[in-house]
């Protein structure tokens, strides 16, 4: 396991001269070749679906029109610090991939979507928009809404944001650690990033600190999770438990590892969360925000000691009515997420039917700010 | 091919009108939002499609050739 950065220790961002000491000069590379340089990489969007850049890339440089790009800093999630520790870390690299990726598209317009303007953005010739801190913030026609000068809020996914995204025009949303590997990329050639690819990954451990590793790809779950954890939650609030015995060998794809310990609850920790997701509901939809707060309010009771007859039945039903039945994947996401805490913790219901709980601590440990 | 319906759920404010309509594919759920069946509208069921697109307040139903 690599060098481990948290926000704390980071203490102040390079300049652009120090950042071109450390990596060279931005190198100038026709867009095909940059184009052919990053498919020979394999390198896959680090925003959360893994998405081979490529093919969004050339999606959008086979567009016509004025044509915008973004880098996406928001990170709504809390379980999740790597966006802005690279933001604080190196944004000149973020801004380096935003620069690249605007001339492989032919996108001139390029725009910053982050909490906290990192100030070389602004000698940079980038915009940058601040971005809301809600749990949706960066989803991608959200951020769309908000850039246009809209709430911040999602949007129907017709037509989609490559055709008509920020102002109507042909849109391209990258997460910020996509736009460093790129730069990196562009640097070094799709060889070395093949032979040492890395990801950035938020690990989360039992005194509820998040802290960033950057781990070579390969890298287990069990090697982050440290000694002691019993569950695994992979993947943030949208993600999925599982028990350590089962994650420890699995390679890590997601970017987000929470791990809990045997003296906490999962169901109390997921019932807590549940309760944020319900509140950070976009609230268009009618579903999803009838049935968040009542599967909610379910899982508080599953989490309480004691007979609870009916409670799962109505909580499957709710989750059923509401999963895909929204603007954006808010609803199926928590659904994902919760299906998973009642499958993984399902001894712990046994356990709560009885009279009993597991827990030694009431300290919360899973974020909701 | 026979077009399917398409719902937005984010225009749509649960009036219901389309539920009776069209209530070979579409039903309410708890909460008075439709659940919009996605198979092909065969021809028969064509008439009864377009009213319920048509009756929408929040025109959140269409019909797609696609």
């Amino acid at each position: 396991m690599t060098a481990i950065l948290t926000p704390s220790i980071v203490d102040g961002s390079p300049t652009l001269a120090e950042h071109e000491a450390r990596f060279g000069a931005l190198p100038r590379i026709p867009p095909d070749r940059l184009l052919a340089m990053i498919e020979a990489s394999g390198l896959t969007g680090r925003g959360g679906a893994n998405f081979p850049a490529h093919r969004k890339l050339r999606a959008l440089a086979a567009r016509h029109g004025r044509k915008v790009v973004v880098g996406n800093g928001a990170e709504g999630e809390p379980t999740s610090a790597k966006d802005r520790t690279l933001l604080a870390a190196n944004p000149h690299l973020v801004i380096d991939g935003l620069h690249l990726v605007g001339q492989m598209t032919g996108a001139q317009t390029r725009y910053l979507y982050a909490p906290e303007i990192p100030y070389a953005a602004a000698e940079r010739g980038v915009h940058y928009v601040r971005s809301p801190r809600y749990f949706l913030a960066g989803e991608e026609s959200a951020l769309a809404s908000r850039i246009s000068g809209g709430p911040g809020l999602p949007t129907y996914k017709r037509p989609p944001i490559f055709d008509r995204g920020i102002n109507g025009r042909p849109t391209l949303v990258h997460n910020v650690e996509t736009l460093a590997h790129i730069a990196l990329i562009a640097r070094y050639g799709p060889d070395w990033f093949r032979s040492c690819e890395s990801r950035l990954v938020t690990v989360t451990r039992s005194d509820g600190i998040p802290r960033v590793a950057q781990v070579p790809v390969g890298t287990r779950i069990g090697d982050l999770v440290g000694r002691g954890a019993t569950e695994v939650l992979v993947g943030g609030y949208h993600g999925e438990w599982f028990p350590v015995s089962v994650a420890a060998g699995m390679p890590i794809r997601a970017g987000i590892l929470a791990a809990l310990g045997p003296d906490r609850c999962g169901l109390v920790e997921t019932a807590r969360v549940a309760t944020y997701l319900a509140d950070e509901s976009a609230r268009q939809c009618g579903p999803c925000l009838s049935a968040l707060p009542l599967i909610a309010e379910a899982l508080h009771r599953l989490a309480r000691p004691g007979h609870q007859p009916g409670v799962r039945e109505r909580l499957e039903r709710w989750a059923g009515l509401v999963s895909g039945r929204g603007g954006c994947h808010h609803p199926d996401g928590s659904v994902r997420f919760v299906r998973s805490a009642l499958r993984v913790f399902a001894p712990e219901i046994a356990l709560h039917e009885r009279g009993r709980c597991r827990a030694r601590t009431f300290e919360p440990l899973l974020p909701v700010i | 091919m026979d077009p399917k319906l398409q719902w937005n759920p984010i225009a749509c404010d649960g009036r219901g009108l389309c539920a009776e309509l069209f209530a070979e594919r579409i039903v309410l759920d708890d909460w008075g939002y439709p659940l919009v069946s996605d198979r092909p509208v065969p021809p028969e069921l064509l008439r009864d499609a377009r009213a319920a697109v048509a009756a929408c307040p929040m025109f959140a139903l269409k019909l797609n050739r696609r």
